[in-house]
């Protein structure tokens, strides 16, 4: 029936409303200082999906790396309108960078398999990397689609896309399967619906070591899924030694309070010669190396 | 983006403190469908936790979606053009996110899609979206014609039109008003005959009709030729067809979201709903029941708006050398209009939560038979709460809501007159709720018999009994003394037996009820916190005043206005 959609989902602090004590000295994110909420554009990938849902006929999963209490943001993707939400939760997972955490979800998005689609949030408004969604086509070799602006066309087998890019945007067409990353500009996402609210506000997440099919219950066969997923470090066959803080070389030095003031832009020419240029530039300047 | 329930605390207070388990114990049927429906709740907590959830949805989109699309509504408008209505851009964005929530079928029982909740939650919600738009509850406050069928039609008329419902796949409008039957609807005109094969034709012309365009209406029309009165009524469920044209829209000074139509039927196929005769009789003024309880929850919703704004502007406006909400004659305002939504808000869900429990055992009745005897004096008991409760509310309400909104223009001074600040909107669209769905004057003739013949002493009675006053005896005291000052009044009247004098009064001795009522259960909230005992006492100070005064004038036998009106009105110089 229709598509396989998997949407990745990431519950984020509140980065909207900073308070002082919003870092710890040691330069992790102090969670407790700050309301969880659904990272924004998510919210938009999440809204696509829907939309196909509506249109072609989809399933819906949506995964999320992250504590226990990540299932919060899975629940809110049930309330508008996802047929399967799956917690990919760990302590192994701990301290994860975009590499380690793209490896993660990779794993999840293989032991869920036969996707049609994936997509993403272009960024989280943690860390602003935009790099989680990339990575995790680059690992499964798919096509990527990276900030998209609108999903002009889908059928099974092709989608083709708005993408924005610097100076302006380019139309472009992709095969099945492809990971989409999708701008904040996409699409205004919906509310939750009341009925599914009452339907899963109790809804509690359960430890699956068993394969994904022996779990999976087809959304339309019964009333509503009964719980939602909870998968650890073996239950998606990932490596332990490149998850989490020992999968991860990105290491924090120090952090620093910075204002920032707009600069002049420079433009990088898009051949060979202009981005070894660029990483040049950034190993001087000790961004990189 | 805030949160309009959740942003409102004297609504949450009102949630953790209204004892509704009466009504849903009768809503839900003692949670018969728990095991069969996924979002049915479990128990009363459950329940109470669903509507919290519920309120939640709609604050949400009330102050994050709707609230910042009012003002380009209120410029647009709903237009006509080549005979059709269509919807400002902003309303139909809404509608559609609202119907994408499942709150279309509010009210509705489950297996109609509906979400089954009592009108007392549903009166928040539509306050919640007037807050936002007051002309999008229009629309969306027209959901209850399904109601109207739910409650009246057949198993077969149910099952074909509420689902619609409640995917928000058809809107609804009721069509009343003619240019000749306005508040006196017992002269309604419009022909309702049946054809050879018994099919009914509609045929002429119903004014003023909210969303007249909308793609089903239940419609009140003569089905008895040779009739006059009321019982030659009935009410019709029409389907948009080419049958019936929209002549035109009404041009008015607010509201603007929300189409007022003048439509033409011309032998537009209906189909009866319920009984014949009854349409206007029973039906009707159910349907403009449920009405007025929105109407009244509209107005307070349009009322908060606007203090917000006031309260707002006086905090951030500086003059001499100070800011104005300083002044006691700024303060005086914003804590009088503080205090009179609160009052308009406590009155509103003790009537709905009446309206609740009248319509849950009429339901049980339905469902089970058996139970008619044990319950017909509480039926009884209910429907007059009900009756004079409703009147009472919506002519408060909608009164209390343009003097407030009156107020937040005055709080501004001259900017409130611009149209760059929102006052000037909601005082435009507070306007129409003292006088749709039963002018304040209209209210009043509901009402007064249930004064006169002493319905409301009962619920007073109920209330003495229900409740321990004793930790606030001293501002209870003063509250039954209005209860005596009212008391007194009625019964001057009814000694006198003058049946003009009665309705002069009317009005007065209406409003006296409404401050004795609204003292009482500020009372009863002021048991439940201290900030709620200040409201009890600032609100009872105030109207110790003004039934004192409306008590003397009742007494006085002074017959000035009746006497002389053609001396005032017409110049007969009589020198």
């Amino acid at each position: 029936m229709g598509l396989k959609i998997v949407v990745t989902v990431k519950q984020v602090p509140d980065t909207h409303n900073l308070s002082r004590d919003a870092m710890k000295p040691d330069g992790t994110v102090n969670r407790n200082a700050l309301p969880a909420i659904f990272n924004p554009e998510d919210l938009n990938a999440l809204e696509e999906a829907l939309k196909i849902k509506e249109t072609l006929g989809a399933t819906v999963t949506a995964i999320s790396m992250g504590p226990p209490k990540a299932k919060d943001v899975l629940k809110e993707c049930l309330y508008r309108g996802a047929d399967d939400g799956i917690l990919i939760s760990d302590r192994q997972f701990a301290g994860a960078d975009t590499l380690a955490t793209s490896y993660a979800l990779k794993c999840a998005v293989e032991k869920i398999g036969g996707f049609d689609l994936i997509l993403c949030g272009r960024q989280a408004i943690d860390g602003d990397t935009a790099q989680v969604g990339p990575q995790i086509a680059e690992k499964l070799n798919l096509n990527q689609l990276t900030c998209v602006s609108e999903i002009i066309e889908i059928n099974d087998q092709t989608v083709i896309a708005k993408r924005i890019v610097e100076g302006g945007y380019e139309i472009v067409k992709s095969r099945l399967p492809v990971l989409i990353t999708i701008l904040a500009g996409a699409n205004e996402p919906r509310s939750p619906s009341a009925k599914r609210v009452m339907a899963f506000k109790n809804i509690d997440s359960k430890v699956c070591e068993t394969s994904y099919d022996e779990v999976y219950v087809e959304p339309d066969s019964c009333d509503m899924i009964g719980f939602i997923k909870e998968w650890n470090a073996r239950t998606i066959d990932a490596d332990p030694s490149i998850c989490g803080l020992s999968g991860s070389p990105t290491k924090v030095k120090k952090i620093e309070g910075v204002v920032l003031t707009t600069g002049v832009a420079k433009k990088v020419e898009n051949t060979q010669a202009g981005i070894a240029d660029l990483v040049h530039e950034l190993i001087e300047e000790h961004i990189i190396g | 983006m805030s949160n309009f329930y959740r942003d409102n605390p004297d609504i949450l207070f009102h949630m953790e403190n209204m004892d509704i388990s009466r009504v849903i114990k009768l809503k839900e049927d003692n949670f018969a469908e728990k095991e069969e429906c996924s979002y049915a709740p479990k128990d009363i907590e459950d329940a109470m936790d669903n509507y919290d959830l519920i309120l939640e949805i709609v604050g949400e989109i009330a102050g994050g979606f709707i609230a910042g699309r009012a003002p380009e509504v209120d410029q647009a408008g709903a237009k006509f053009e080549n005979g059709e209505v269509t919807y400002a851009k902003g309303t139909v964005e809404a509608l559609d996110r609202l119907k994408k929530a499942d709150l279309m079928g509010f009210t509705l029982p489950r297996k109609y899609g509906g979400i089954n909740v009592p009108k007392t939650i549903y009166s928040i919600a539509i306050e919640v979206i007037a807050r936002a738009d007051a002309s999008l509850m229009n629309i969306f406050g027209l959901q209850e014609i399904a109601d109207t069928i739910y409650h009246f039609g057949s198993e077969d008329q149910r099952r074909r039109f509420l689902p619609r419902f409640t995917t928000g796949e058809v809107m609804g409008a009721m069509a009343l008003t003619e240019p000749d039957a306005g508040s006196d609807l017992q002269s309604v005109s419009l022909k309702a005959r049946q054809n050879s094969e018994g099919q009914w034709l509609l045929n002429g012309v119903k004014r003023f009709i909210t969303n007249g365009c909308a793609d089903v209406s239940l419609v009140l029309a003569r089905s008895e030729e040779g009739t006059t009165g009321g019982r030659g009524i009935s009410l019709f469920i029409y389907e948009r067809d080419e049958h019936m044209k929209i002549r035109r829209i009404e041009r008015k000074l607010g509201i603007h979201g929300s189409p007022t139509c003048e439509i033409q039927f011309n032998n537009a196929p209906a189909e009866l709903l319920g009984k014949r005769k009854m349409g206007l009789v029973k039906y009707t003024m159910s349907l403009m029941n449920g009405a007025r309880l929105a109407v009244a929850a509209q107005a307070i919703g349009i009322a908060e708006a606007a203090y917000r704004e006031a309260k707002t502007y006086a905090a951030s406006r500086v003059q001499f050398k100070k800011q104005i909400h300083d002044f006691s004659a700024i303060y005086e305002i914003l804590v009088d209009i503080k205090v009179n939504i609160e009052a308009a808000r406590t009155l509103l869900y003790e009537t709905a939560r009446m309206v609740d429990i009248k319509e849950g055992i009429e339901e049980k009745i339905a469902r089970h038979p058996e139970s008619q005897s044990d319950l017909k004096d509480a039926l009884k008991q209910y429907s007059k709460f009900s009756s004079l409760f409703t009147p009472l509310v919506k002519a408060y309400a909608a009164e209390m809501g343009n003097k407030v909104c009156y107020d937040a223009i005055q709080v501004h001074g001259g900017v409130g007159y611009t149209c760059e600040f929102n006052v000037e909107r909601h005082f435009r669209d507070v306007r129409i709720t003292n006088i749709y769905e039963g002018t304040t004057q209209l209210q009043i003739v509901a009402a007064i018999g249930g004064v006169i013949r002493g319905v409301v002493f009962e619920r007073l009675n109920e209330f003495e009994s229900d409740n321990d006053f004793s930790s606030i005896r001293d501002l209870f005291q003063a509250a039954q003394k209005l209860r005596t000052h009212l008391e007194t009044a009625v019964t001057h009247i009814k000694e006198k037996q003058d049946a003009v004098y009665q309705e002069y009064h009317a009005r007065r001795l209406v409003e006296m009820a409404t401050d004795t009522v609204i003292s009482y259960l500020l009372c009863r909230d002021g048991l439940k916190s201290d900030r709620k005992k200040k409201i009890a006492r600032h609100f009872i100070s105030k109207a110790q005043h003004r039934v004192r005064s409306t008590l003397n004038c009742v007494l006085s036998d002074d017959h000035g206005t009746i006497d002389f009106r053609d001396e005032i009105l017409v110049w007969m110089d009589t020198r």
